[in-house]
């Protein structure tokens, strides 16, 4: 018991020193002209403005989140009952659009969808050019689109590996007792697959309900959400008191959000029964399974096309294919002080999101571990420990500027904060993947083997990892995915020796001309494949280690 | 392992040591700030923190306890805010009699100016001429049938060259008149406007010359000689060019301040010196696609392709200051909502 409140310790301490007092920070000095900012709160609330505002960024992130999970489960069913060659590299993949900058998936989905796009000429070529155009730009849908697009990949990973886990037998004897596919899917796979259902749910809804970079690049001005709103009153027009409500309305939102998602999940625990993997996947083939396989896979590759679209316009240069973007990146011509060369930033990214994935898995291991012990109010606590998704990025930016800038912690020129920030982002993944996972975990195993003579640690290693594993990695994964993204918190500080993949290709997009376009989608590209090999990685790491499913 | 993460972070604080806060868009070569260094024994740290606006916020938030010397770019539209957040110390270099007296940015010395450019619409060459269409010379003529659905500009809340342009329509129609500004933002509005949140996005998701449907976007009068640079093969006239409306246009002047509390002021007032002279003021302008303010400065050749409007929108940054908020509401009132 001491030992393991220890191990709380080192968490609490974390978030109470990078998370807590940052935020207390910030607020206390935008509400320090005002009463507490009560008046910036009745100021904000008898707004009918923003009270719209609040209004469309709940049924926006409730609905964006409905569609990312009808479009995340068949992959999720795909990735978890079958085997089939190239699933690696295609897992990989899909977790793609999850990391890439908004206004390069912008530039993808114009490439596709734009008014001189590949459906729109073929559109024209097929009906004549007086058909009418697709025309998403400053849509709602393009909001739901990207949305999904975005986040698909959460439920994708998240589901599969739990999916994975579960015994077919419920299936099985369903199918025996006359129940057709369909049945056994609504009747028993999907409430078994419940709580890896909400954990994904969740951390979509509260992704697109702080969404900024989606809503601001592709739905355009009209659309904003709260974030938005809080990005434009703190950095245009200075009310920090305002922006500081709308930061606490959007905290306690999700904070509410959090804590109902945690009653739920509570409620919904499924005992796992470990089987080995062979078991769960499918492996007498029908022509039926072909067909699923084959159909699921080919959607996964549409979903992908606005990528695809990037990696061929960075293949372009003058008129035809050529590698002149990509040998661009090399050479400092101008012979500019900010210049970074792909390898620094590359390697800056990598070693930036391997610091964050320590963290966030020391961090998320820790407390995940805590609120699996069956305990009083534990649901508060789960909501409580998820809330750095909750806060305004902006926000929280700033509160480490005013709040860490004192010896002993001024980290205001240190490459920490930012790998700091990212781990604050990218821990709630390993608790929201890790926790079905533990509480599932049936008491008994690790009973007998203690009684058997077993000592902690070999029943860790022996009995709790392999179940463990498969959700350590999804975590794992997604706490790399989330710092290699990453560019709002490169607000905090860029000195030009670190700067990461998004930055180089925020930077190369700041200023016209072909080459400066050209040169962002081939960084983009090298993005994308720095990332899939880093997936790959960390795939094959599971199955060496935990070899024996 | 806290505390080693801490030691590591707080590197020393030499005396020579510089450090300059810049938005993400400042550019010099590594030559030059090397030569600085030399000349004075010091070393250079400079710190992007987002756009200007961020970079601004930032520093007043840090008033007192500042992690850089130097705030560079602050310019007309952000001078009244951070003269009235006093986070400068005041300075008047003796370069500053090289720069022409209509781009002295602040007659207080807390800002010395550095480098101007102006904001205005760029159109796509080619889509005018197989359109057979000349680009407007004046700005009534976008509200018009013919220029339905054809321009891109940028947020002015979320924008710096959305709200130039925003201030230049201000100065162009008036704040009171029978048509002021807002009323042609609300034509301009009924004629499909398209409002982007940034140039990035606006340039290169909407443009015409990029794949997008509208042939008229607000942007630098630098850009065209920037396709012309950054173009992937030789070319011998930029695929994009200026609309320069008298009145239409906006000078945008950005400065160096030293801000308050700086632990090497002295040295901050030699790169100020440095940043003005001749030496530095032609190694930005291909960099930054900016003017040097230094008369004596010359720029490159190919800025034949950045021609300079003769008469930029008239509004000082006092009255920006003033009365920026009020622009902004309106026009969200008008436009977006």
């Amino acid at each position: 018991m001491t030992a393991s409140r220890l191990l709380i310790l080192g968490p609490v301490a974390f978030l109470a020193v990078f998370f807590l007092y940052p935020l207390v920070a910030i607020l206390a000095r935008s509400f320090s002209g005002g009463a507490l900012g009560l008046e910036s709160f009745s100021g904000l609330l008898g707004d009918s403005y923003y009270l719209g505002r609040i209004w469309f960024t709940t049924w926006q992130a409730a609905l964006s989140t409905l569609l990312t999970m009808v479009l995340g489960l068949p992959a999720a069913y795909l990735f978890a009952r079958h085997e089939f060659p190239g699933k690696t590299v295609l897992k990989a993949l899909t977790t793609l659009p999850f990391i890439m900058p908004t206004i390069v998936v912008a530039m993808g989905f114009i490439a596709l969808l734009g008014p001189q796009g590949l459906v729109n000429t073929a559109l024209t070529g097929l009906l004549g050019p007086d058909t009418p155009q697709v025309r998403l730009t400053n849509t709602l849908v393009i909001i739901f689109m990207a949305h999904a697009f975005y986040n698909y990949a959460i439920v994708v990973r998240i589901v599969s590996a739990f999916w994975a886990n579960l015994t077919p037998r419920f299936g099985e004897s369903a199918a025996m007792l006359g129940a057709g596919r369909v049945r056994t899917f609504f009747h028993v796979t999907l409430p078994l697959l419940l709580p890896s259902l909400w954990s994904s749910a969740v951390l979509v809804f509260v992704f697109s309900f702080t969404s900024f970079g989606v809503v601001l690049v592709l739905g355009g001005p009209r659309f904003a959400t709260l974030e938005v709103e809080i990005y434009q009153l703190t950095v245009k027009l200075f009310r920090l008191e305002l922006a500081g409500a709308l930061a606490m309305v959007q905290l306690v939102f999700t904070y509410v959000v959090l804590l109902v998602y945690a009653r739920l999940q509570e409620r919904s625990t499924v005992t796992i029964t470990l089987v080995p993997h062979e078991a769960v996947t499918r492996r007498k083939k029908s022509w039926r399974d072909m067909l699923v396989v084959t159909g699921i896979v080919v959607a996964l590759l549409i979903v992908l096309s606005p990528l695809w679209a990037l990696v061929e316009r960075a293949a372009t240069a003058g008129g035809g294919y050529s590698t002149a973007n990509f040998t661009g990146l090399f050479v400092n011509e101008s012979g500019s002080y900010f210049y970074a060369s792909p390898f620094r930033v590359i390697w800056n990214s990598i070693r930036f999101a391997l610091a964050s994935m320590t963290i966030a898995m020391l961090v998320g291991t820790a407390v995940a571990y805590l609120l699996a012990r069956p305990r009083r109010r534990a649901s508060a606590l789960d909501a409580l420990f998820m809330m750095p998704l909750g806060v305004s990025a902006v926000t929280l930016g700033f509160g480490f500027l005013i709040a860490l800038n004192r010896p002993p912690l001024d980290l205001r020129g240190s490459w920490l904060i930012l790998v700091i920030a990212h781990s604050l982002v990218a821990y709630p993944f390993v608790i929201r993947s890790l926790l079905p996972v533990l509480r599932g975990m049936p008491g008994h195993l690790k009973e007998s083997a203690a009684m058997l003579g077993a000592t902690p640690l070999s029943v860790f290693i022996h009995i709790e990892l392999p179940i463990v594993a498969r959700a350590l990695l999804v975590g794992a994964t997604f706490a790399f995915a989330v710092s290699m993204g990453e560019f709002g918190a490169s607000m905090l500080l860029v000195r030009p020796e670190f700067a990461t993949i998004p930055v180089a290709i925020f930077r190369l997009l700041s200023q016209p001309g072909a080459s400066n376009l050209g040169q962002a989608l081939a960084m983009s590209s090298l993005l994308m494949a720095v990332v899939a090999l880093g997936f790959v990685v960390i795939e094959r790491f599971r199955y060496r280690e935990v070899g024996g499913f | 392992m806290l505390v080693a993460m801490i030691t590591v972070a707080c590197g020393g604080d030499e005396d020579n040591e510089l450090v300059i806060m810049s938005h993400d868009s400042f550019n010099i070569s590594d030559e030059v700030i090397q030569e600085f260094e030399q000349a004075n024994d010091a070393t250079i740290v400079i710190q992007q923190a987002g756009d200007a606006g961020e970079a601004l916020v930032r520093a007043i938030l840090e008033k007192g306890n500042p992690s850089a010397d130097l705030l560079y770019g602050i310019d007309n539209t952000y001078l009244g805010r951070a003269l009235d957040e006093e986070i400068f110390d005041t300075y008047k270099s003796d370069l500053l009699d090289l720069v022409p007296d209509k781009y002295r940015l602040d007659a207080s010395n807390h800002v010395t100016p550095i480098d101007y450019g102006y904001v205005n619409l760029n159109y796509d060459v080619a889509f005018l001429a197989a359109n057979n269409m000349s680009p407007p010379t004046t700005l009534e003529e976008l509200t018009g049938p013919d220029w339905a659905g054809s321009l891109v500009v940028e947020n002015p809340a979320t924008s710096s060259p959305g709200l130039a342009f925003l201030i230049a329509t201000v100065s162009y129609f008036g704040e009171d008149d029978d048509y002021d500004y807002l009323d042609f933002w609300a034509d301009l509005k009924a004629n499909d406007v398209l409002v982007k949140d940034g140039w990035s996005d606006a340039y290169y998701t909407d443009f015409t010359h990029y794949g997008g449907d509208r042939p008229l976007v607000v942007s630098y009068a630098t850009s065209p000689a920037a396709e012309f640079f950054f173009s992937a093969d030789p070319i011998d006239a930029p695929p994009t060019a200026n609309i320069l409306i008298d009145k239409a246009t906006f000078l945008q002047i950005e400065g160096i301040g030293i801000l308050k509390g700086a632990n090497s002021t002295n040295l901050a007032k030699k790169f100020i010196d440095f940043a003005l002279d001749t030496r530095f003021q032609e190694d930005f302008p291909d960099k930054m696609f900016v003017y040097p303010v230094n008369r004596n400065a010359s720029t490159p050749d190919f800025f034949v392709w950045a021609e300079q409007p003769k008469y930029p929108a008239d509004i000082g940054a006092a009255e920006i200051g003033e009365k920026r908020e009020a622009w902004l509401q309106a026009w969200t009132e008008v436009v977006l909502r």
